[in-house]
């Protein structure tokens, strides 16, 4: 109570950063996530451009052998951890709760938490950079190579993703049980929006993939920094295990990526074609088969690693089943339009452009899922241009989406509708410049993650172009960003259906919303809550529950430092030596906040019903 | 008001889930517990996969002695009895027995630790089997080792518990805190019982 009082009164400068590093409220959270993930997405941006300006030409030197390694194993470790997942959770903590008619997360100072795990692995990661050079073995960190990999690059990445992976299991736990356990009154499981659907199941495979990747981790960091040999092959170790470990987590990975885009894509097409989206309970029902087919296809990229001909053949089939579930969702996407009044607005626009897109990067992928061809295609540009079009064809677009859609929700200002228009143009011609040549040049025999090319082999042209694209992706995210200025300083107010076609809660209540969100939780009464007392009732939600006292938790600093110490110990774990003071120092840093959290009791507080009844309807 | 959570008589009979709060944590904690399945998974895996890779070391049937080991399974096991003890006596409110069964939990645990202690010290200095001999001694170490951590972190969990609650009655607040530091015992004596079984036993008949 007295927090909130607080920073009510006096909205100084450091006063609103002390409420953020504090914050357990779950809109303050995301806004957290979407600053730190777009932070991360514009530095890896840069990496990328770097990579594009050293490939424009044959024989560049623009930068370094070395460098291009450190260059591209950043920039593909940076975008997949610290920009998009960071851009999804985002998301997912401004719209959940709203969309499934809750106050807040089921555990929300272990949100807070996850979000600065996110941020100290992420800046640990980075802080490679200026201590000798950063990573260098591909995100995906291969060993040997990565265990013969001099300095201490790989230990930044081993011991900085370790840290935001914890993060990530932590959130995706929190994102599970809201989902389960906070839904609101009458808001069944079969009445969740996609969005909320979308980003569940992905939970669920944040929950079980990343373990993997935590042992992988500790594996490599025991190889690299405390003498174990688990993939040292003169010892007796086995390199194949990092691969196995890494793909368990790697593949569901990417469906942990593409989902939640899905589950935007679903909102956005429904919500402008004005029309239930089409097959709802097939459309369910394919979210869960793609992840449940997303843990047995690991292997397919391992084909040539020489599993052999059963286990490449099971691998191939069971991945190219996955086509079918996701084939089932492009088509309930084409039905919900088919007949729809559409409105092209620029989510609409965006997730246009995201269906053959993505659907470009589906068919490669089930070129590349058959294992014979595979030997063809492996670590070419075929394989770089097949992942940029679904992660930038389908995550990234979904992302922007996302964030055009509820940004209105989640800062009470719509973003310029013609800038987005341009934005997304710009992004889309750019994005296909970059990639779709890369196909040809994949084709023709380029591999991936080389420095340079040599001249007069057929792939000077195809290059260029790629670049000329990329740097037109940067000039469309460079228009967004000049529109999140404008739009702040003189921005639209929105108010709370600024859309006026919403059809989930999210849409009902006040836009930024109160930080108790809903004063009365709704009644939901089936699929499409709002839409329903739009069409059948007076357009405004019944209330589920009599007006009372709400339950809120309080404010903590205790994240910050529990991940600080954390900070501070991968630091002391990768220097060793005299540094282990560093180390000893983050240890009890962490102890101490382990501390404080456990003997300290934190029962939260109320909003008495008397306040509530003070502050009128809210909308 | 917030403080209604502290009081501790009037339970309803499953005072860990009564709450909003309890039935969350009790949730979220099980699916923590799928998480480190697939943790424990990836160890087992890593085990199986290099344990014959022992090099000139000692190989897993001439290095596990199979009596330590059962009474080590046996301490943990009981330990896990006594946690449940506890609990029932949490269901009954009465706080004094819990702390009492807890203390005998958090002493099973502390004397399965030190067995594993000796253990480990065994191996290293009559079979030099240290972490870093093979890749076969690495990942048993991991995976052994993972779980000796695990039980350490549980042991200073369950104090830390009795500790800040020696004063305190069995409440709405804290029963939930009893309750899930219990099914982390109780899931750590389930891994065991995996590590028992492919470690050990496997180990000795090759």
């Amino acid at each position: 109570m007295s927090s909130l009082a607080a920073t009510r009164q006096k909205a100084g400068f450091w006063s609103v950063l002390w409420d953020y590093l504090t914050t357990v409220d779950h809109k303050k959270i995301a806004h957290l996530y979407l600053i730190g993930g777009f932070f991360f997405f514009i530095l890896a941006g840069i990496e990328a451009l770097i990579i594009r300006i050293q490939l424009m030409f044959p024989n560049s030197e623009f930068v370094s052998a070395q460098f291009y390694n450190e260059l591209m194993t950043m920039h593909g470790t940076t975008m997949i951890f610290l920009a998009a997942m960071p851009l999804l959770f985002a998301l997912m903590n401004a719209i959940i709760p709203l969309q499934i008619g809750a106050r807040d997360v089921a555990f929300p100072f272990i949100n807070s938490l996850g979000f600065w795990l996110f941020v100290f692995g992420g800046l640990l990661l980075h802080v490679s950079w200026f201590t000798g050079g950063a990573p260098d073995a591909g995100w995906t960190a291969y060993a040997p190579l990565s265990i013969y990999s001099e300095g201490h690059g790989l230990d930044f990445y081993s011991v900085g993703l370790q840290i935001a992976g914890f993060g990530t299991l932590m959130a995706g736990i929190n994102f599970i049980v809201t989902v389960i356990s906070m839904r609101g009154p009458g808001m069944t499981f079969m009445r969740m929006p996609l969005f909320t659907w979308a980003s569940f199941v992905a939970n669920i495979l944040i929950l079980f993939a990343f373990p993997a990747l935590t042992i992988g981790l500790f594996l490599l960091t025991f190889d690299r920094l405390f003498g174990a040999n688990f993939f040292e092959p003169s010892m007796g170790g086995n390199v194949i295990i990092w691969e196995h470990l890494f793909w368990i987590f790697g593949h569901p990975e990417v469906y942990i990526l593409i989902l939640p885009a899905f589950g935007v894509f679903s909102e956005v097409i429904s919500t402008f074609s004005r029309k239930r989206l089409f097959g709802y309970s097939s459309m369910v029902f394919a979210t869960v088969l793609i992840a449940f087919l997303g843990f047995l296809v690991w292997a397919h990229h391992m084909f040539t690693v020489g599993l052999g001909p059963i286990a490449n053949s099971i691998f191939a089939v069971a991945t190219m089943a996955i086509a079918i579930p996701t084939g089932i969702k492009i088509f309930n996407w084409l039905l919900t339009m088919w007949g729809g009044s559409i409105k092209f607005t620029s989510p609409m626009v965006i997730a246009l452009g995201f269906i053959p897109s993505f659907t470009v990067g589906g068919m490669t992928g089930i070129m590349l899922a058959s294992a014979a061809s595979d030997f063809l295609y492996h670590d070419t540009y075929f394989v770089v241009a097949h992942f940029h079009y679904v992660i930038v064809g389908g995550t990234v677009l979904g992302i922007f989406a996302g964030l055009i859609y509820w940004w209105p929700k989640m800062f009470g200002k719509i973003l310029n509708e013609k800038l987005n228009h341009w934005f997304f143009w710009l992004l889309f011609i750019g994005f296909h410049l970059t990639f779709f040549v890369q196909h040809f040049l994949g084709l023709m025999g380029m591999p991936r993650r080389y420095w340079t090319f040599l001249e007069g082999q057929g792939l000077d042209l195809f290059n260029l172009i790629s670049t000329i694209g990329a740097f037109l992706m940067a000039f469309a995210v460079l228009i967004f960003v000049y529109n999140i200025i404008i739009t702040s300083r003189n921005g639209e107010k929105a108010g709370a259906d600024p859309w006026e076609d919403g059809r989930t809660l999210e849409w009902s209540i006040p836009s930024p919303p109160p930080y108790y969100n809903f004063k009365q939780l709704p009644l939901t009464r089936g699929l499409d809550p709002l839409w329903i007392e739009k069409t059948e009732g007076n357009g405004k939600m019944l209330p589920g529950e009599p007006l009372g006292d709400i339950h809120m938790p309080n404010n903590s600093f205790i994240p910050f430092m529990f991940s600080l110490g954390l900070f501070l110990l991968g630091l002391g774990v990768i220097y060793q030596g005299p540094y282990w003071i560093l180390g000893i120092i983050g240890f009890l840093v962490w102890a101490g906040s382990m501390f404080v959290r456990s003997f300290k009791d934190d029962l939260g507080y109320y909003i008495p019903k008397e306040e509530l009844e003070k502050e009128g309807d809210g909308s | 008001m917030a403080e209604d959570l502290l009081k501790t008589d009037n339970l309803p009979k499953n005072p860990e889930r009564a709450t909003l709060e309890g039935r969350n944590k009790f949730l979220g904690f099980w699916f923590f517990l799928g998480g480190e399945t697939v943790l424990f998974a990836s160890l087992f895996a890593t085990y199986l996969a290099l344990k014959n890779s022992h090099l000139d070391g000692v190989p897993a049937e001439e290095l596990y002695g199979l009596g330590l080991v059962f009474i080590m399974t046996m301490i943990l096991l009981t330990s896990s009895l006594t946690s449940v003890y506890a609990i029932y006596h949490m269901r009954n409110g009465d706080a004094k027995k819990m702390r009492l069964w807890f203390w005998i939990t958090v002493l099973l645990g502390l004397s399965f630790l030190g067995l594993e202690v000796y253990e480990f010290y065994h191996y290293v200095t009559d079979y030099g089997h240290g972490f870093t001999t093979s890749a076969f001694s690495s990942s048993f170490y991991a995976l052994v080792g993972f779980h000796g951590a695990h039980v350490a972190f549980g042991l200073a969990w369950i104090i830390g518990l009795l500790i800040r609650n020696r004063n305190r009655g069995v409440s709405l607040y804290t029963a939930p805190k009893f309750y899930i530091a219990s099914l982390y015992w109780h899931y750590i004596d389930v891994v065991w019982v995996f590590i028992f079984t492919v470690v050990y036993l496997m180990g000795k008949v090759g």
